[in-house]
């Protein structure tokens, strides 16, 4: 009798639980046959864009201006997001002038209670999405959003020392671990050295929360500013760090400290965990290598539209009015550059910077501009 | 109408090569000046649409739910009319134009839309953007004149069947999804074929056809009536459903055929265009074969910007809402080579273009032949016309055209 009632119900309870499954598939069924062709998430978005279940979106809750140049987006994301460790990045796709594009940044808070997450983005020069998210970004507006990756996160338990190097906007990460650590109800009594280097004082993003610390006696923060010090040289990182190889060292910021700091570490046989934020590198050429996701190549020129190209080769096209107007060429360009031979615009993709799917292209308008790869099962 | 090619006076004979080069130079510009002020204007545009049609086809599916009230069915059944109207002509037309690629959103984007209509977006998008935007109003090769149901020219030559076809238009105006869909698959040709000639493509696009009218006859005819029986108006909803998809065929219908069925559109030959047609050539072609409707912000967005037919084909990836901006630009320069825009409001349009319809569902002078004194003697003719064999009917039509050309020379 004692073990036969526990069972029972358990048999009982599945039994609910899936009967409550068929009904509501059956219900999202006719739902679903109500709404066509729409899906019934495009039904939903109109009411609830961040409910369980919806594309990964956030709405932008605040935007806080830090240094005259760098802003923190503090975002409500979706239902669905599914957390992140301080230190990692999230993918971001934003509509600037009614385009949508995708960067990269890292995470500035730690968990919080409130679900919210928060990007801090420094306007470089020329920087699009950059500029538009420091500087044009409003409460309200929504923005996509991808679950966060990346490995640059500290080790369980937290080390006994620790050394922080970071430079400009590769203090970003770091802020998010750093929080992460001093907002716990204990305090973890590591050793954190942080050496950070800025163009200058005023341009030391979270500076006044750093320097904070720093008296708090929460960590040892020790500035290096461009503009007087000059440019972080790895040389001194010994006389600045003496117990150099007790600390259990992380860096994110430029290429060319990052490639210094790895080849000091790399001499004395120590390990560095790295962040690379990953610059965007496509050149615009005239003609070049298309490679099809099958594994074709072929040269294509500059005046070639890359239809032509690619039916001359052999390749199985899809096309149509072959002079811009049909639309039934279109076929995502995942990395690359191609020309609009009509009126010379360059459209661009790069990986992790441009949709998920790449960016749709007019194959018969579009001529190679660079090596560029086309998602096409070309047979 | 008569091809531009055969008439005794064509249209585009003042303007040199040189002229209908300059022409396309000029437009480009004015494309790329759309191209370059692209941006957050536009897209919130276009979002603000999709919202409001949205909402307003749920508003209105969800007051039908208590259709039996008659007040309920009007507002409903007018609400669902416009929603339906909306999401086929300022949408997805539009969007399946491509006009809204460039905001990488594949939520509204040409590969990815799929519409609230009969024919399936591949359908479609094969018919309509590449065959009837490339090849428009060449005779015998643009499916939308006439549908391949029509006599769409003098220079075809009549035959009593052609009598029905104001008919034939009318039923193709209150079934119109379904007449565009027959069309997407070449229904017509392929059906004459034997079964097993049928290529393995239209084979799929039919059950792909299919299969898109059975989901929406059943959201349109089958749950949402379903959906209204707690309240007791199953029939009721379905009659508005009914209601809204002939009110959306109507209206669709009217619009497509003022943008290139009205008296005064050129139609052209086919063997009169160039194997590599020039972007000039093309462009004046476009200009020639088309015709705006004149009105109100609210007559272009109902007829998704389509009462700017010109503009539209002439830029057909530019987004709807800018034909508005450019149309001056673009009337300014039919004016500066002396060619004609072809402008009027939509009772005009609509009228002209069934107008033509009948007359030439007549043998060639028929109609302008006949007056209130003569009517007897003329529909004597056109009987024997009808039922005494070719060898009549080619005498008959002889002495009509030599009748019609007396009185215009009297005129």
């Amino acid at each position: 009798m004692s073990i036969a009632v526990p069972s029972a119900t358990t048999r009982s309870g599945l039994g609910r639980s899936t009967r409550l499954r068929a009904v509501r598939d059956g219900l999202r069924r006719v739902a679903e046959s109500a709404v066509t062709p729409l899906e019934l998430s495009d039904v939903l978005d109109v009411f609830h864009p961040l409910r369980r279940g919806a594309d990964l979106r956030a709405r932008i809750v605040e935007v806080r201006p830090e240094t005259h140049q760098s802003a923190t987006i503090v975002l409500q994301p979706g239902r669905d997001w599914a957390g992140h460790v301080p230190g990692q990045y999230v993918r971001v796709g934003v509509d600037v002038d009614g385009v949508r594009l995708w960067r990269t940044y890292s995470l500035t808070h730690g968990p919080r209670a409130d679900r919210r997450i928060s990007v801090t983005v420094k306007a470089i020069p020329d920087g699009v999405v950059s500029n538009h998210l420091v500087r044009r970004a409003q409460p309200g507006q929504m923005i996509q959003l991808h679950q966060a990756e990346g490995e640059f996160v500290l080790p369980q338990p937290i080390p006994d020392k620790l050394l922080l190097v970071t430079g400009g906007s590769g203090i970003t990460p770091v802020i998010g671990m750093l929080r992460n650590l001093f907002h716990r109800a204990e305090r973890p009594a590591t050793d954190i050295l942080l050496l950070h280097s800025a163009m200058s004082r005023n341009e030391v993003i979270f500076g006044g929360e750093l320097r904070q610390y720093d008296e708090a006696g929460w960590l040892r923060l020790v500035e290096m500013h461009t503009d007087t010090h000059g440019l972080l040289d790895v040389a001194e990182l010994d006389r600045i760090v003496p117990d150099l190889a007790e600390r259990t060292a992380y860096a994110c910021g430029p290429a060319g400290l990052l490639d210094a700091l790895q080849e000091h570490y790399d001499e004395r046989g120590i390990a560095l965990a790295t962040e690379r934020f990953r610059p965007q590198l496509v050149e615009a050429a005239e003609g070049g290598t298309v490679t099809f996701a099958g594994g074709t190549e072929l040269d294509a020129d500059g005046a070639t539209p890359i239809l032509d190209a690619a039916e001359n080769a052999g390749v199985l096209m899809p096309s149509g009015c072959r002079m811009g107007i049909c639309m039934g060429c279109v076929l995502p360009l995942k990395e690359g550059a191609v020309r609009d031979l009509r009126n010379g615009a360059l459209t661009v993709a790069v990986p992790g910077e441009t949709g998920p799917g790449g960016v749709p292209i007019q194959t018969c308008i579009n001529a190679a501009a660079g090596p560029c790869h086309i998602d096409h099962q070309e047979r | 109408m008569t091809a531009i090619t055969k008439k005794p006076v064509n249209p585009t004979a003042h303007l040199t090569p040189e002229d209908i080069e300059q022409i396309g130079v000029e437009l480009d510009a004015i494309r790329q000046e759309v191209l370059d002020t692209r941006g957050d204007r536009d897209s919130a545009y276009i979002r603000k649409v999709v919202d409001v049609q949205r909402r307003l086809e749920l508003g209105s599916r969800a007051v039908l739910l208590f259709s039996t009230f008659p007040p309920a069915w009007v507002l409903g059944t007018m609400g669902l009319s416009v929603a339906k109207i909306l999401e086929n002509m300022e949408i997805g037309h539009n969007v399946m134009h491509g006009q809204w690629d460039w905001m990488r959103d594949p939520k509204i984007h040409s590969t990815t839309w799929e519409w609230d209509n009969a024919s399936t977006a591949d359908g479609w998008k094969h018919s309509h953007n590449e065959i009837h935007h490339t090849y428009t109003n060449i005779v015998g090769k643009d499916n939308d004149l006439g549908y391949g149901i029509m006599r769409v020219d003098e220079d075809q030559r009549w035959h009593p069947a052609h009598l029905a076809q104001p008919l034939w238009n009318f039923i193709n105006a209150c079934f119109f999804e379904y007449g565009i869909a027959a069309y997407d698959l070449e229904l017509g040709y392929n059906l004459r074929l034997p079964k097993e000639k049928r290529s393995a493509e239209f084979r799929r696009n039919l059950k792909g056809t299919l299969k898109k009218i059975r989901k929406q006859a059943t959201k349109d005819y089958v749950v949402h009536p379903a959906l209204s029986i707690p309240t007791g108006s199953f029939l009721p909803t379905l009659a508005a459903n009914f209601t809204a998809n002939l009110v959306r065929n109507l209206w669709s219908h009217s619009v497509i055929m003022c943008g290139h069925f009205p008296e005064g559109v050129e139609t052209f030959e086919r063997k009169a265009i160039p194997d590599r047609e020039s972007r000039g050539e093309w462009y004046v072609r476009q200009m020639l074969g088309s015709a705006n409707i004149s009105g109100s912000k609210a007559m272009h967005i109902m007829t998704g910007n389509l009462s700017h037919q010109i503009e539209h084909h002439l830029f057909p990836d530019l987004p709807s809402n800018r034909y508005a901006e450019i149309a001056p630009k673009v009337k300014a320069l039919f004016e500066k080579y002396d060619l004609n825009y072809h402008s009027a409001p939509l009772p005009q349009q609509v009228h002209s273009a069934w107008h033509k319809v009948v007359r030439l569902s007549l043998p060639n002078g028929w109609l302008s032949t006949t007056d209130l004194t003569n009517v007897p003697q003329q529909t004597k003719l056109l009987w024997a016309m009808s039922t005494k064999g070719p060898r009549v009917r080619r005498a008959a039509q002889a002495r009509l055209e030599q009748q019609a050309r007396r009185l215009a020379k009297a005129a």
